[in-house]
């Protein structure tokens, strides 16, 4: 110890010694002799006195007469001495956590200095790279469709879809206070993250009512904010609006019609009268514009409009008794984006096991928001009881059974050819044949919806002891089903899109329950049967007529060339306790490249979430013509869109797009709705134009019309 | 707080560390690879000055620069780091733990009560509270899109492209309407007027306060509307009118039958007379066609809030030179922006072409005239005090001998104030005897208007470079100007404005209301020149089904609810500014004219008298306290009237935020008793629980005083 410390003080004195040799011979000992006989923290003390005035009169003196360099050679002397000990001390404090204190200092004054730049930037500049880069954009179809002359006409009424719609909060319990008309879904989330359970228990609903629960009052957010952007940058209505104001639209016609996606299109009027306000804001538009109006469902906002329609030209007590010729009086057309008519099989999934990647229905439009093991181990069963208690869920149940969604054997689709790849990298040029199909397509059974796969057995011994008590905190109906039940399912082995219902009510009665009050799967045999007239029929188009209104057109747009979920392939789950008893068979794939079965999943065309057989069924065969369920003649129009992805990340997620939602970011799909907002007839449109095998399929299902 | 002092220490090292460094020995093992460092750098340098054989001097002083920036960066980074930490802890904190002790809001409280909602509620903001987005623009205002240029967020704008915000904010001079290749739309529903700017509020509590007692957006609506154009431009433009119209009948319907309670602020009162004149009137005449007896059906009460029936003279000032001193309506909602030089010089002159443009400022002129506001010599304020916060600590205690008080301050501070001389040119003008006035009418200026400057200054800005300086100066000869003659000024000022504007509002008073003429609608909105909404006394013979419906309807009561105790501008005194500069507006407050004693109502160019800041309390409460009270000629049913007023408390703390008693124009939309007010109504309450008047101002002497027929 005493060694290294004279040797340090060695050391000192040597680099002083040395530095005094260096810095010019002329100063002499005598400042040396004085510095000697003091301390360091002496020397060091002195200096610090002088400090504020060192730099300046360095500066000043360098060049000037001898007297003054002297000082000044002292001065510099010292400021040597001085700055060794900053760095000494630096040496000494700059430890891991000051590192990161400077790194982050700059990383945020960068940061900062980016964010000014951002700022400063002219606001065409990033068009300005984007066309730089890719060459000439094409001009948006609003643009374009101005240059033609095109004005806005037709008032325009927007139907939003599932999930899609924000929700804010109007009162709620302790956990949610300060979050008062706050957006608890639609935006940034953010509250998920900070109190999970307490969102979750927010967004449910009652599960005897499917109201909302006592002292909670969550409401749809009002306005063309509901659902312009479902998050920050993630557009859904917002492309279409700012074309439509290229030609003219503003909010006097333009209308949102938000409502509450969670609980039953009825109970929408029941609680909010969203029904009458619905109707209320289309008599205005139609009476200040003069002009009748254009209305744009997206997905189940499709279902909602039939179910609309239906409303309100029925009498008063449960309808909005707008006579039987307000369709006609009101509406030009119902141009309906993706509407999943007859049902998804997605919906299933998520009604059966909440779970399988990107599957339930909540999480096929905000993936990776409940992927995310926020509540721990038991995000699934959260999810399951949440999405349980909305009843709209069940509103896209397939409808129509075997006779629509095919049977054990035999399904519409059959023979259709999986090879999504090749199909994509020859889309473009070879868009109607397929030169190296696959042609082995004779194994996938689409009308089997849900199958159990062939390890049954050994999934139902090893989770064999699932109804206990330790799930309590955890509701889902499971547990009070039992493992015989459980097990009778997966004996079962096999659902077809009419036993399917079955399954549900079994695994789910109280839901199916609730659900049975609003909805309705089947076919009718007779529509002039008066227990039609429910309300539950109004929104399956299988059930009900259109209205009476031969003007009217009804469109039918929709993606396609994209694999959609149609029947999955389901086993038992492994885990014990807690778990969702059934869980889609993940390893189960193809014998080869080009099978529709993926990952416990048998895909077939569509836009992702919606087959193209529930989109387009209903216009293409059901409605086309005079039929039961159209006996004033409505005309109908196909019009599906061929998937092509982005070109490069520049543009977001596409113009081209076929995907459920990404459509609505579509040129072709957006100028077919201004002209018609604009007030073409779907015969200037062009009529159909039809990629897929829709009329084929069609013709194959054996349904009176 | 705590890195203060440790920047400090760092920044300036202390010599004590150094004495360790010898004493501690457990440090030398890590100070050994430093020194062997330092030794290797010291010859470094040794080496290199030796070679180089130059003044060693810059190397020291580059280190020390080094170090600085070194420094800098770690403060900074220091200090995001903790502010990051501290909004983490305040994230993680419950919620309920900020404030600790939040005194109950009146929802709860009433709720408690076992209040429930209704009636639906209909809000109708005023002026400049409401927010405006952008549909159409010039290439300028590219991604703005539905973005908002006014109100709500940020007004971001207005800095990084100043011009282009001002050019679509303006609206056709000629028409009053866009623009051409311009659409800003009013923002809808309740996000259009609940704040202002982030963290100001305007009727967000309100709301909040409703939502606790069951409303949500089913039975609350926020009638927004662009309140830039004249009232019945938002309806030729907007459909505004008929969307309220269907949106009352609507809510009417889905919430059983109940009449819905509307609650207009400051120019929505006025708005919302419009509309009840408007949706009764037939529509060849451009009325809404609800028929006589709409108003009955659907309405059960109008809660004016600072409500600005008869005008606000602020208004004035505001045309004529846009500028009182952070006092003008833009300014008062918006400090801040218009006072900063971001147009360089021209701020003002920019502020008052746009404002120019906005036809519904005129619907504030002051209306009645002299009858109302005052002649050179006599104004219904005559005798009033203007030591407000005297008046406030008297009138805290009401039962007191209030009229000592008043003689005794009257005999401190009466000063001869003419508040009937809303704008007077010069100190003196304002308090000579009117007969020393000279009265020269605007006749007089005829041959004089020769546009002599308009080549000197080639971009017009305002309407004052048409006017050549002769003139200018000879209107500032007229010395002073009555509620009257100050229409004749602004109309010789701003022609071209008034021309467009006196096709949509009237500011006179009505002889003979039976006259056909006041059906057209630029009578509507002035409540001296219609009558109030005819009722129908639900006889049999007349609404047959209506009576059985509603056997026991009670009349459409209408409230004037107001902040009193707040000095508000009621007149100005005025003087020519330089003239040297091109394109200057040419008439300046004088902001050096005082009262003699510090309790006059003379301040910096203004007369004040009570009120809201913003509102008189003879414009907010004369037509509930005189012209509609009891059955008079303006209100031929009868329709009860309430005046209640609020008297003004500052915020006792910070955390009080703007107060919660506040009586100024946008902060009593915060007032506790406002709300529970509003809210009792909107529950159902009558009249006596609410307990009909409540005053503290001399409103209703000041209301006899006025000498009009009613």
């Amino acid at each position: 110890m005493v060694k290294k410390k004279r040797e340090e003080g060695g050391v000192l004195e040597g680099v002083e010694q040395s530095k005094n040799k260096g810095g010019v011979g002329r100063e002499g000992g005598s400042g040396l002799d004085m510095r000697s006989h003091e301390t360091e923290s002496q020397k060091i003390l002195r200096l610090r006195r002088r400090r504020g005035s060192e730099p300046t009169a360095t500066a000043t003196t360098a060049t000037e007469e001898p007297a003054k360099t002297r000082q000044a050679d002292k001065d510099e002397e010292k400021e040597t001495l001085k700055s060794r000990g900053t760095e000494k001390e630096k040496q000494k404090k700059w430890s891991c956590i000051d590192s990161c204190c400077w790194f982050v200092g700059c990383i945020c004054c960068s940061w900062w200095f980016l964010l000014f730049l951002y700022n400063a930037m002219p606001a065409s500049f990033p068009q300005y790279v984007t066309e730089a880069i890719t060459g000439p954009l094409a001009d948006p179809p609003g643009l374009k469709l101005r240059k033609e002359g095109l004005t806005a006409k037709h008032p325009v009424v927007f139907v939003p879809g599932i999930v899609t719609g924000g929700l804010e909060l109007w009162e709620g319990h302790q956990c949610a206070e300060g979050l008062f008309r706050k957006r608890l879904w639609g935006g940034t989330f953010g509250e998920l993250y900070k109190r999970p359970l307490c969102w979750v228990e927010h967004m449910s609903l009652d599960n005897e009512t499917g109201l909302d629960p006592p002292g909670i009052r969550v409401r749809p957010v009002s306005g063309l904010v509901a659902a312009d952007y479902f998050a920050p940058g993630y557009f859904v209505w917002a492309v279409l609006i700012a074309n439509l104001a290229r030609i003219g639209y503003e909010e006097k016609t333009m209308y949102m019609a938000a409502y509450d996606w969670r609980i039953s299109f009825q109970n929408t009027e029941v609680r909010d009268q969203t029904l009458s306000r619905i109707k209320s804001n289309i008599e205005l538009m139609v009476a200040t514009n003069g002009k009748k109006v254009v209305v744009i469902p997206h997905s189940m906002g499709a279902l909602y409009f039939l179910h609309f329609m239906k409303w309100v030209e029925a009498p008063a007590p449960m309808g909005g008794g707008g006579g039987s010729d307000w369709c006609a009086r009101h509406i030009k057309a119902v141009m309906n984006i993706g509407g999943p008519f007859l049902g998804v099989p997605k919906a299933v999934a998520g009604l059966f096991s909440a779970e399988a990647k990107d599957i339930a229905v909540a999480r096929s439009v905000a993936p990776a928001v409940l992927d995310k093991d926020v509540f721990g181990l038991q995000t699934l069963q959260h999810v399951m009881r949440m999405t349980r208690t909305w009843d709209t869920t069940m509103s896209m149940i397939p409808k129509g059974g075997d006779t629509i969604w095919g049977d054990l054997d035999w399904s519409p689709e059959d023979g259709y050819s999986c090879s999504w790849k090749k199909q994509k990298n020859s889309d473009t040029h070879t868009a109607g044949q397929n030169g190296k199909r696959c042609l082995d397509t004779s194994g996938v059974y689409y009308g089997r919806i849900i199958s159990f796969g062939k390890d049954v057995a050994e999934g139902a011994t090893k989770g064999s002891n699932l109804a206990n008590a330790t799930c309590q905190d955890v509701w889902t109906e499971y547990h009070d089903m039992g493992i015989p039940g459980i097990k009778a399912v997966a004996d079962y082995k096999v659902y077809t899109g009419g036993s399917i219902l079955d399954l549900l009510h079994f695994v789910a009665p109280k839901m199916m329950k609730r659900g049975d009050a609003h909805y309705s799967y089947g076919i009718a045999d007779d529509l002039d049967d008066p227990k039609y007239n429910h309300y539950k029929y109004w929104s399956n188009p299988l059930e009900t007529r259109l209205p009476n209104a031969p003007e009217m057109e009804i469109f039918s747009l929709y993606g396609v060339g994209i694999p959609t979920e149609r029947a999955y392939v389901y086993k038992l789950s492994a885990a014990a306790d807690c778990y969702i008893p059934f869980q889609i068979d993940a390893l189960a794939d193809g014998a080869n490249e080009c099978s529709c079965l993926k990952g416990g999943v048998y895909n077939v065309n569509g836009d992702e979430t919606v087959p193209v057989l529930s989109a387009g069924y209903m216009c293409a065969k059901a409605w086309r013509g005079k039929t039961r369920f159209n006996p004033s003649g409505i005309r109908t129009y196909v019009r599906e869109y061929d998937h092509a992805p982005p070109a490069n990340l520049l543009e977001g997620r596409g113009t081209q797009s076929g995907a459920h939602v990404d459509i609505m970011g579509n040129f072709a799909l957006i100028e077919d709705i201004i002209r018609v907002a604009a007030g073409a007839t779907g015969e200037d449109l062009g009529e159909d134009r039809v990629y897929s095998d829709i009329f084929k399929w069609s013709e194959r299902i054996n349904l009176k019309l | 707080m705590g890195s203060i002092p440790r920047l400090r220490k760092f920044c300036t090292p202390q010599p004590l560390n150094f004495s360790f460094f010898t004493l501690q020995p457990t440090h030398l093992k890590r100070k050994e690879g430093q020194i062997a460092f330092l030794r290797s750098l010291l010859l470094e340098r040794e080496t290199k000055r030796r070679e180089k054989n130059e003044v060693p001097r810059k190397i020291p002083r580059k280190i020390w620069r080094c170090m600085c920036m070194n420094d800098c960066l770690w403060a900074i980074g220091f200090m995001c780091t903790v502010w990051w930490f501290i909004v983490f802890v305040y994230h993680c904190l419950p919620s309920n733990l900020v404030g600790l002790h939040l005194p109950e809001s009146p929802g709860q409280r009433l709720r408690r009560e076992g209040l429930n909602a209704l009636h639906p509620v209909v809000l109708v903001p005023g002026i400049v509270t409401g927010g405006l987005e952008l549909w159409e623009g010039r290439p300028c205002s590219q991604g703005l899109f539905r973005k908002r240029l006014w109100g709500g967020g940020s007004f971001a704008e207005i800095f990084k492209r100043p011009m282009c915000w001002l050019e679509h904010l303006s609206l056709n001079n000629e028409t009053g309407l866009d623009p051409p290749g311009i659409r800003v739309r009013p923002v809808s529903g309740l996000v259009a007027a609940d704040y202002f700017a982030p963290g100001y509020f305007v009727w967000a509590v309100l709301i909040e306060n409703l939502a606790k007692i069951g409303y949500e957006e089913k039975n609350l609506h926020m009638a927004a509307y662009d309140w830039r154009l004249s009232f019945q431009n938002t309806e030729v433009r907007d459909y505004a009118l008929s969307r309220l119209k269907s949106k009352i009948e609507l809510m009417y319907m889905t919430n059983g039958n109940k009449k819905v309670v509307v609650v207009p602020h400051s120019m929505g009162a006025i708005y919302f007379l419009h509309f009840l004149k408007w949706v009764e009137s037939p529509p060849p005449t451009g009325g809404g066609g609800g028929g006589p007896g709409w108003c009955a059906k659907y309405i059960k009460a109008i809660m004016n809030i600072a409500p600005a029936f008869l005008g606000v003279p602020r208004t004035l000032a505001n045309i004529l030179s846009a500028e009182d001193k952070g006092i003008s309506f833009l300014r008062a909602m918006a400090p801040g922006v218009f006072d900063s030089e971001i147009l360089r010089l021209q701020t003002l002159e920019h502020a008052m072409r746009v404002s120019r443009t906005w036809d519904s400022i005129i619907s504030l002129f002051p209306k009645g005239g002299e009858t109302i506001w005052g002649n050179l010599d006599w104004s219904p304020e005559k005798d009033q005090e203007c030591d407000f916060i005297k008046k406030r600590v008297f009138r805290s205690c009401p039962s007191d001998g209030r009229t000592d008080n008043t003689t005794k301050n009257a005999i401190l501070l009466k000063e001869d104030v003419n508040y009937g001389r809303i704008i007077s040119f010069g100190k003196t003008a304002s308090e000579l005897h009117s007969s020393q006035l000279p009265s020269l009418g605007f006749k007089d200026f005829a041959p004089y208007n020769t546009r002599a400057n308009s080549n000197m200054c080639r971009d017009l800005l305002t309407e004052y470079d048409e006017l050549s300086r002769e003139i200018i100066g000879e209107v500032a000869k007229h010395k002073a100007y009555t509620a009257g003659t100050v229409l004749d000024l602004v109309r010789f000022v701003a022609p071209k404005m008034m021309q467009r504007a006196e096709a949509h509002f009237s500011h006179g008073i009505a002889d003979d209301l039976d006259d056909p003429k006041y059906t057209h609608y630029k009578y509507w909105s002035n409540p001296l020149e219609t009558r109030q909404v005819y009722q129908y006394q639900l006889q049999s013979s007349y609404t047959p089904l209506c009576s059985l419906k509603l056997p026991n309807a009670p009349d459409m009561e209408i409230y004037c609810l107001y902040g009193v105790g707040v000095p508000t501008d009621r007149a100005y005194i005025y003087k020519l500014s330089s003239l040297d500069r091109c394109r200057s507006i040419p008439y300046r407050i004088d902001s050096s004219a005082n009262a003699r004693n510090p309790g006059g109502c003379l301040k910096g160019g203004i007369y004040f008298s009570d009120g809201d800041a913003s509102v008189p309390i003879i414009s907010a409460g004369f037509m509930c306290a005189r012209g509609w009270r009891g059955k008079t000629r303006f209100n031929p049913s009868g329709a009860p009237t309430y005046v209640r007023e609020y008297g003004h408390k500052a915020p006792s703390s910070l955390l009080d935020g703007r107060g919660s008693e506040s009586g100024a124009h946008v902060g009593i939309m915060g007032n506790v008793a406002l709300i529970e007010d509003v809210l009792r109504v909107a529950a159902g309450a009558t009249r006596e629980e609410l307990g009909g008047d409540r005053i503290f101002s001399d409103i209703m002497s000041m209301s006899r005083a006025i000498r009009l027929r009613v």
